[in-house]
C-alpha cells in the first residue's frame, strides 16, 4: 500500500484537522468529529445535514457552507458516522426551524441516523429524513437492501442546501429533497479496486483488462465484471440503464453529472461527458446544467459515474443559486 | 452469569476479535467493503480501555452490558455498530440495573440473547435466512432456551448455543444476501461466508469459553 498518510487510524482526524486550518472563512470542526458551517446555528432557518464513511471527499464535508449543508458527519473511511455524530451535529445546526438529515440508502448509515433522530427528537428538535437511492445498478426489491445513494446525494445537498438557504420551511425542504430523489438515477463502473487504508490491500483484485460494471462508492465490487472496452461504449453502458428508467423523455431538460471516482483525469471525463452530451442530444433530451469533476469519490478507484436529474424550474433556480463551499462555489 | 463474567467474556472478545480482524475483514472484501473486522476490533479495544479505567463497577452485569452497548454504538460505525450496540443496550435492559446476587441464572442468560437478537431483527429490519449475523444467532438463542430448559448449567448451555450459531454462520455459505451491502451483488454473494455471522459466532464462542473458564 501506498497513500500520502501518517497512520491509518489518525487519517480522518487530520483530513479534519486540515479541512478546519484550510477554510476557517466556511467551517469549522468540532467534537465528536462532526464539520459545521461556521455560522452555524442560524435562527429560523431549517438545518441540513449529511453524513457517512469518510473516503468520498469531497462529499460531504466539503459541501459545508453558504448555501448547501449546515453539517456534516463523517465517519471512518468507508465507515457510516455513529449516532452521537448526528446528533451532535444536529443540535449544532437547530436555528429552531427543525433539522433535514440528508441520508444515503447504505444499511449503517440508514440505521445510525434512525437511532440519532430519535435522540434528537427525544430533545425536542424536529427532524426529517430523505434517503437517497439513486443507483439503477441494484435492483430496487424485496431481494436487496434497496439502490445505493450516489451521484444524486451531491445534486439534492445543492438544491436542498439552496431552499434552505433562501428560507424556506422543513415540510418544503424535505419535499424538495424527496423530489430530487424521485427526479434523478445514477450508474457507475471501477476500472481499478482502491485500498481502505485500515486493510492495506485493494478490496478487489481486477486485471488490466477488465472492468467492474455497477459499482458503488465504497470499493465493493460490482453487479459484473466484463472485458474493457472503449470510453464510449461504457459511457453506452451506464446510460442506458438509467434512460431506461422511463424518468427521461425527449424534450425534458436534464442536469449531466459526470463524476470521477478519485483516481480518474478529468480529461477522461470529458471524453465520457462528450459521449453523454452525444446520447442524450440524440434522444432530444437537452443538457441544461452539467457538472463534470470528482465530486463523490472511492478514495483512489479509478472509474466513473453518470448521474442524470430532470430539471424543473424550480430545480434549475435552486442550482443555480448562489453556493460557497470547499468543494462546490459559483455566485459569490 | 456474574458481572466478572461478562468482563471476563468481552475482554477474551476484544482480544480474538483483535487476532481475528484482518479474516473478517477478508470475508467482507468478497461481499461487502471490508472494514468489519477492523471496526469492529476499533471498538472492542475501546471498550476494554474504559472497563481497565474502572468506568463501571465490575459486580452487576446490567451496567457492564450498558456500558458496552454504548462504546459499540458510538466508536465501532457502520451497520454491525449500531446493531451490536443495540443488542447489548436491549440485553441490558433485561436485567435489574442493581442485579448482582449469584449473577444470571441460565434463563435470564436466554432472554438477554432473546432480547439482544429481537433488537437486532427490528433495527434490521431483517429475519434469518437473509445471509446476515441472524442467521447465527436466532439458531444460537433457540438453543440456549432449549438447554435453559432442559435444566443445563451455564457453561453447558453456552457451549451448545455457540456451537449452534457456528453451524448457522456456515450455512449462510450458499445463500443469497438480500439484505445489507452484500445483497448488491446480487446472484455473485452466493458462496461467501457472511462476515456478521461469523463475527456473532466469535462473540458467542468467547463468552461460551469465558464461561468454561470461569
Amino acid at each position: 500500500m501506498k497513500k500520502l498518510i501518517n497512520t491509518p487510524e489518525r487519517e480522518v482526524d487530520e483530513a479534519l484537522a486540515g479541512m478546519a486550518a484550510a477554510h476557517p472563512d466556511l467551517l469549522r470542526v468540532e467534537e465528536p468529529n462532526i464539520i459545521v458551517r461556521k455560522d452555524a446555528p442560524r435562527p429560523g432557518k431549517v438545518g441540513v445535514i449529511s453524513g457517512g464513511g469518510s473516503g468520498h471527499e469531497p462529499m460531504h464535508g466539503g459541501f459545508v457552507g453558504l448555501g448547501m449543508l449546515d453539517a456534516a458527519c463523517p465517519g471512518a473511511v468507508f465507515t457510516s458516522p455513529v449516532p452521537e455524530q448526528m446528533l451532535a451535529a444536529t443540535k449544532a445546526v437547530n436555528g429552531g426551524a427543525g433539522v433535514l438529515h440528508i441520508v444515503k440508502n447504505y444499511t449503517g448509515d440508514i440505521m445510525n441516523f434512525e437511532i440519532a433522530a430519535e435522540m434528537a427528537q427525544a430533545e425536542g428538535i424536529e427532524v426529517a429524513s430523505v434517503v437517497i437511492a439513486d443507483d439503477v445498478a441494484v435492483k430496487d426489491s424485496l431481494y436487496t437492501a434497496g439502490r445505493r445513494g450516489v451521484g444524486g446525494t451531491v445534486l439534492a445537498e445543492k438544491i436542498v442546501g439552496a431552499a434552505a438557504e433562501a428560507g424556506a420551511d422543513l415540510k418544503t425542504v424535505t419535499a424538495l429533497c424527496q423530489k430530487v430523489q424521485d427526479n434523478v438515477r445514477s450508474m457507475g463502473m471501477a476500472l481499478t479496486s482502491c485500498t481502505v487504508p485500515a486493510a492495506g490491500k485493494p478490496t478487489f483484485d481486477i486485471s488490466d483488462s477488465e472492468m467492474e460494471i455497477g459499482v458503488g462508492i465504497h470499493g465493493e465490487p460490482g453487479r459484473r465484471r466484463e472485458a474493457l472496452r472503449p470510453a464510449d461504449e461504457i459511457v453506452e453502458m451506464l446510460v442506458t440503464p438509467i434512460l431506461e428508467e422511463g424518468i427521461f423523455a425527449s424534450g425534458d431538460r436534464v442536469l449531466a453529472f459526470v463524476n470521477g471516482m478519485g483516481g480518474t483525469p478529468l480529461i477522461e471525463l470529458y471524453v465520457a461527458y462528450r459521449k453523454v452530451n452525444e446520447i442524450l442530444t440524440g434522444k432530444g433530451i437537452t443538457i441544461a446544467r452539467n457538472l463534470v469533476g470528482s465530486y463523490i469519490t472511492s478514495l483512489e478507484m479509478a472509474g466513473l459515474s453518470i448521474t442524470l436529474l430532470k430539471l424543473d424550474d424550480e430545480l434549475l433556480r435552486y442550482w443555480d443559486a448562489p453556493v460557497k463551499t470547499p468543494g462546490l462555489r459559483w455566485g459569490v | 452469569m456474574s458481572g466478572a463474567l461478562v468482563v471476563a467474556w468481552l475482554r477474551l472478545a476484544a482480544s480474538r476479535v483483535a487476532a481475528e480482524r484482518m479474516r473478517l475483514t477478508d470475508l467482507d472484501a468478497a461481499i461487502g467493503d471490508g472494514d468489519h473486522g477492523i471496526n469492529l476490533a476499533r471498538g472492542l479495544a475501546v471498550l476494554e480501555a474504559r472497563l481497565a479505567a474502572g468506568d463501571v463497577s465490575m459486580e452487576a452485569p446490567a451496567p457492564i452490558l450498558a456500558l458496552a452497548g454504548r462504546t459499540i454504538t458510538g466508536t465501532v460505525g457502520g451497520a454491525s455498530g449500531a446493531l451490536y450496540g443495540r443488542a447489548l443496550l436491549r440485553a441490558a435492559a433485561t436485567v435489574e440495573p442493581g442485579h448482582v446476587g449469584a449473577g444470571m441464572s441460565v434463563a435470564q442468560v436466554a432472554a438477554a440473547l432473546r432480547a439482544a437478537v429481537d433488537g437486532i431483527a427490528a433495527l434490521g429490519r431483517s429475519r434469518p435466512g437473509e445471509k446476515t449475523m441472524l442467521d447465527a444467532l436466532v439458531p444460537a438463542v433457540t438453543a440456549l432456551e432449549a438447554a435453559a430448559a432442559a435444566g443445563s448449567g451455564l457453561p453447558d448451555a453456552l457451549l451448545r448455543a455457540a456451537d449452534a450459531a457456528d453451524a448457522g454462520a456456515w450455512a449462510t455459505l450458499p445463500l443469497l444476501a438480500t439484505k445489507g451491502r452484500a445483497s448488491y451483488l446480487g446472484e455473485r454473494s452466493i458462496g461467501h461466508l457472511d462476515p456478521g455471522a461469523v463475527s456473532s459466532t466469535l462473540l458467542l464462542r468467547a463468552l461460551a469459553d469465558a464461561a468454561a473458564g470461569a
